[in-house]
């Protein structure tokens, strides 16, 4: 069904549950490495392989981080909470049973302010915060053998419990309503500034790539008019801002065409295929699992202070929203143009460069051209670009004092991404400095006049246009660093027109 | 020597020890031949280790003649309950599902032990995964009570409180649930005490019920518990529900038995139909006994007592149905069934249906019930209400007196095989010591004479509040002194493997 007619006839219903791993250099209940990509099962001890007798102890920062982000998202904090037991059996999870928050979450009832583009302009909405709370994350099963790489047809199963323990907040919004046709782009822009939220707040550095940012996206769709909500699907495994977008559409489109054709959508879980854009059913969910919550006897309840939670409060940096505001205003961009920022996830970035000294339009023009471009190619986030803003606000500069000419930079750009170097060291290695010395630069334009008699002679002849020619000719010459200016005054000097 | 050796109490050998007049390998060797002469019969142990024990008494008085000052109990052989890790002893648990595990590391109570420089000789049998009241649910076949083969020598740390009794062993550790420690002391007539909930560390200890499990010291008279009690107890970072507080001054107490003018209650409730006539005979002459000594006894009522036991079956087998999910088969134990056709949950069901023993099962299809949806409010919530009756009541009582008393168990040791086939008759062993693991206050029991018509010992409970363990202590030195100099000699010396 055509995505015009789905909203015509359905108003979706939307929630999200993001997980977001923490930061922490240890594990929630124990003191094993939380660094990403170790080799298997080196990052473990008893108490995250769940030997018998070995006993959680709830990391604090991790306590801080979560009331951090409630604070952030508006939330109110518990004065008393308590861990709760979800018991289920998985060979990637080593108690088999997972150490969450139920009935007693760290925080609750919040909220967060998107803004998407519609065809009246921008749209603003609040999304609702049920709950932010505490969790371990599981192991990685990985399937050996047979084409797919999932469970079915493999040889065999193995499981590294490196991530078993990590710090996870999950964060889970009331239900969306309202989006009507902007529901995949309200979606998209709530987890982008919940992602950006975090980052600001330096407790994770929620890379949707590597998982450090998870979200499963509930659609249900109900008759416009209507109000009774339809049954849901919850769809896991959406890895990128483009795929909550398309994994709410599908779904939107997916349960529509069941509708019309007079079935009823099961509730289950789905999972997101991000070659094809769409969605496959999982485990079916219309039999509830019985997770068997009850209150973790190994760990004393959460009791934060009022004291500690104001001054934790205090200790928030700007928040995203605030930065957006205040950057536009002080570098006087229009609505389009930081919305252009904010699409390219490039606004931290360009602030930091602006921070390192350089003009805002330089910086930007660099982020948002140049550097876009090879994070397009190179296929990384912006911001995993091996350069730093620092980087970037030097080249900036060596343009500026005349040093380097713009096709000189992107040179230079190119060495540091090459991982050659500081700015300086490239310019050096590479010999890529201007050339402006008269004497390095006479012997080009000599030879670029005597190689080129017939323009020469338009010159003398007064058509000083022609000049261009010579000019290329020492661009082409000195590999590109002449000074093209002074290139040009030496040879209108020298054939007597100046 | 040997038999001279045997009959030491733990602090007299730990003194002669420091002093250099005997050697903790002699001590040690003393033991590990008294294991192999009686352990045949009394099966105490399921692990024990002559090279490893020699080795940490050899080293132990090295520590000695290089001048270190070492604790009182430095030197003295112990046995260690096999619900312990160890990292030089395979861990059961008393379980098949665990067969051959040799555990990574320590428990907090085993480091203790051999930072206080005692020396482990070996591993003592237990109900399996610490379920019952017997030992008769070890996966590795029973243990006997030494004042008579034929009988239990309590449960689950009846392995513990029958390598003490049989003199195979001066001291033990224990864990206790629901009773699992002042049980076996009571029936094999030794000394047990469940010290406050958190006093102990249980890291390192295979969780049964992590709400309830309390690790503790079972010795032949009170003062080397309190010695053992002392040296491994405190504050445990890597246990969250560890109390952070001093140790009760249990040995000073143990040392002073006296009970002038403390004011003792005897629970209504635990007293009366269904107890055995000469268990309460004993108790209240044992009574009588204080109140010779100057205390000054009432009578208190706790009327939720009478609810404990159906609470703690609800509480103990929920906390267990989750506790026991790790025994899978993924990364340690028991696997069945993995021929390479078979699934991940194939394996885990068919190793756990085979790992594990019938009481286990039915604990763990107890608990998965109680906690199910639709079932949690009304089993585990109210069960959950009632235990904070059950301190309520605790707390009034204490609230008027120092301590409470009643007999340790109904009944003296029961035979084996005759409660096997009946798991109510067994849960009713706990009747008297669960309200005190549900509150997680403090309790011991004290050896208060033989029951007239069997012979057997029978146990007194004393029960003081949170962090009060050290009354527990000076009333158990009392009725030890007064019961000692009215029968003119220790009441083991009457068992049939007295030395």
């Amino acid at each position: 069904m055509a995505y015009d007619d789905v909203v015509r006839a359905y108003e979706p219903v939307l929630g999200l549950e993001t997980h977001v791993e923490l930061g922490t250099a240890s594990k929630m209940f124990c003191s094993c490495s939380t660094v990403f990509g170790g080799e298997p099962n080196t990052q473990v001890c008893p108490v995250c392989l769940a030997l018998p007798g070995a006993l959680p102890v709830v990391n604090g920062t991790a306590v801080e981080s979560a009331i951090r982000l409630g604070l952030a998202l508006n939330c109110s904090v518990a004065s008393w909470c308590r861990f709760a037991r979800k018991n289920y059996f998985y060979p990637d999870m080593p108690k088999n049973y997972q150490i969450s928050q139920y009935d007693e979450p760290l925080c609750t009832d919040g909220h967060l302010d998107v803004t998407v583009e519609s065809a009246d302009g921008p749209r603003e909405f609040r999304i609702g915060i049920e709950r932010v709370h505490m969790e371990e994350d599981t192991g990685k099963t990985a399937h050996v053998g047979g084409a797919t790489g999932r469970i079915h047809g493999a040889d065999y199963s193995i499981v590294d419990y490196n991530r078993a323990g990590i710090p996870l907040l999950e964060i889970v919004t009331k239900p969306i309503e309202g989006a009507g046709e902007l529901a995949p782009e309200v979606a998209r822009a709530y987890v982008r500034e919940l992602r950006d939220l975090a980052r600001a707040l330096g407790i994770s550095d929620v890379r949707m790539e590597e998982g450090s940012l998870r979200c499963d996206v509930n659609v249900s769709l109900m008759p416009v008019g209507g109000d009774e909500w339809g049954t849901r699907s919850e769809t896991k495994n959406v890895n990128s801002l483009r795929s909550v977008d398309r994994a709410v559409r599908h779904e939107m489109e997916r349960q529509a065409g069941v509708l019309e054709a007079g079935q009823r959508v099961v509730q289950e879980t789905r999972h997101f295929q991000e070659d094809s854009g769409s969605t496959v059913s999982g485990r079916s969910k219309e039999e509830a699992q019985d997770y068997r919550y009850f209150p973790d006897p190994d760990l004393v309840p959460v009791a934060p202070s009022a004291e500690w939670v104001e001054e934790l409060r205090a200790t928030l940096p700007e928040l995203p929203a605030a930065k957006r505001v205040r950057i536009q205003s002080e570098w006087q961009l229009s609505d389009e143009e930081l919305r252009d920022l904010v699409n390219a996830d490039a606004i931290d970035l360009v602030a930091a460069t602006v921070d390192a000294g350089a003009p805002p339009a330089e910086a930007r023009k660099w982020w948002l051209n140049e550097l876009s471009r090879r994070a397009t190619e190179t296929e990384v986030p912006l911001s995993g670009l091996p350069i730093t803003s620092a980087q970037v606000a030097r080249v900036v500069a060596l343009v500026e004092e005349g040093t380097l000419t713009n096709k000189l930079a992107r040179q230079v750009v190119d060495g540091v991404l090459n991982g050659e170097g500081e700015p300086d060291d490239v310019v050096e290695a590479r010999g890529l400095k201007v050339l402006s010395d008269d004497s390095a630069l006479g012997a080009a334009v000599d030879t670029a006049i005597a190689d080129n008699p017939d323009a020469a002679e338009k010159i003398r002849g007064g058509k000083v246009a022609a000049a261009g020619a010579l000019v290329g000719a020492v661009m082409k010459a000195t590999g590109g660093q002449a000074d093209a200016g002074r290139a040009r005054e030496l040879i209108l000097e020298r054939l007597g027109v100046s | 020597m040997g038999t001279e050796l045997l009959r030491m109490t733990a602090a007299e050998l730990g003194a002669a020890i420091r002093a250099g007049e005997v050697t903790s390998v002699a001590a040690t060797e003393t033991y590990l031949d008294r294991i192999g002469e009686v352990d045949g019969d009394v099966r105490a142990f399921l692990h024990a280790d002559r090279e490893a024990a020699l080795e940490q008494a050899r080293a132990v008085d090295s520590r000695i003649a290089a001048g270190e000052e070492l604790g009182p109990l430095a030197g003295v052989p112990i046995a260690h309950k096999d619900v312990f890790t160890t990292t030089d002893m395979p861990t059961t648990a008393g379980s098949r599902i665990l067969e051959g595990w040799n555990p990574p590391y320590d428990a907090t109570v085993t480091s203790r032990l051999r930072e206080a420089g005692l020396v482990i000789l070996g591993k003592t049998n237990m109900d399996e995964f610490a379920m019952g009241s017997s030992t008769e649910n070890s996966a590795y076949g029973a243990s006997h009570n030494p004042w008579d083969l034929s009988r239990v020598p309590g449960g689950s740390s009846g392995g513990s409180s029958a390598a003490v009794a049989a003199y195979e062993a001066p001291l033990a550790t224990g864990t206790d649930t629901g009773g699992s420690i002042r049980q076996p002391a009571a029936v094999c007539g030794l000394v047990g005490a469940k010290p406050t909930y958190g006093g102990s560390s249980r890291y390192g200890v295979i969780a049964f019920a992590s709400s309830l499990d309390t690790p503790g010291p079972f010795a032949r008279n009170v003062l080397d518990a309190a010695l053992l009690h002392e040296a491994f107890s405190g504050h445990d970072p890597r246990d969250s529900t560890s109390v952070d507080a001093p140790v009760p001054p249990v040995v000073e107490a143990a040392r002073h038995g006296d009970v002038e003018g403390l004011r003792v209650g005897v629970v209504k409730e635990l007293d009366g139909e269904g107890y055995q006539p000469g268990v309460l005979r004993r108790f209240h002459e044992t009574v009588e006994l204080l109140e010779g000594l100057g205390a000054k006894v009432v009578e208190v009522s706790c009327p939720s007592f009478d609810t404990a036991l159906a609470a703690y079956y609800l509480i103990a087998p929920s906390e267990c149905s989750s506790n026991l999910a790790r025994f899978d088969a993924m990364r340690y134990g028991l696997r069945v069934g993995d021929d390479g056709t078979r699934s991940a949950e194939e394996v885990m069901s068919m190793t756990r249906a085979e790992g594990f023993g019938p009481e286990v099962k039915r604990r763990i299809m107890l608990g998965t019930y109680a906690l199910s949806s639709g079932y949690y409010d009304a089993y585990y919530g109210s069960a959950q209400q009632v235990r904070t009756l059950i301190k309520r009541d605790f707390d009034a009582a204490f609230g008027h007196v120092d301590v409470l008393v009643s007999p340790t168990t109904p009944t003296t040791a029961f035979s084996i095989g005759e409660r096997a086939a009946d798991p109510m008759a067994m849960y009713l062993a706990d009747l008297c010591t669960i309200p005190t693991n549900l509150a997680g206050n403090s309790a011991l029991s004290v050896p208060c004479g033989l029951a007239p018509e069997d012979g057997l010992p029978v146990g007194l409970q004393v029960m003081a509040p949170v962090l009060a363990d050290d009354r527990t202590y000076r009333v158990g030195a009392a009725v030890e002194a007064a019961l000692a100099s009215k029968r003119g000699s220790a009441l083991l010396s009457e068992s049939a493997y007295a030395v």
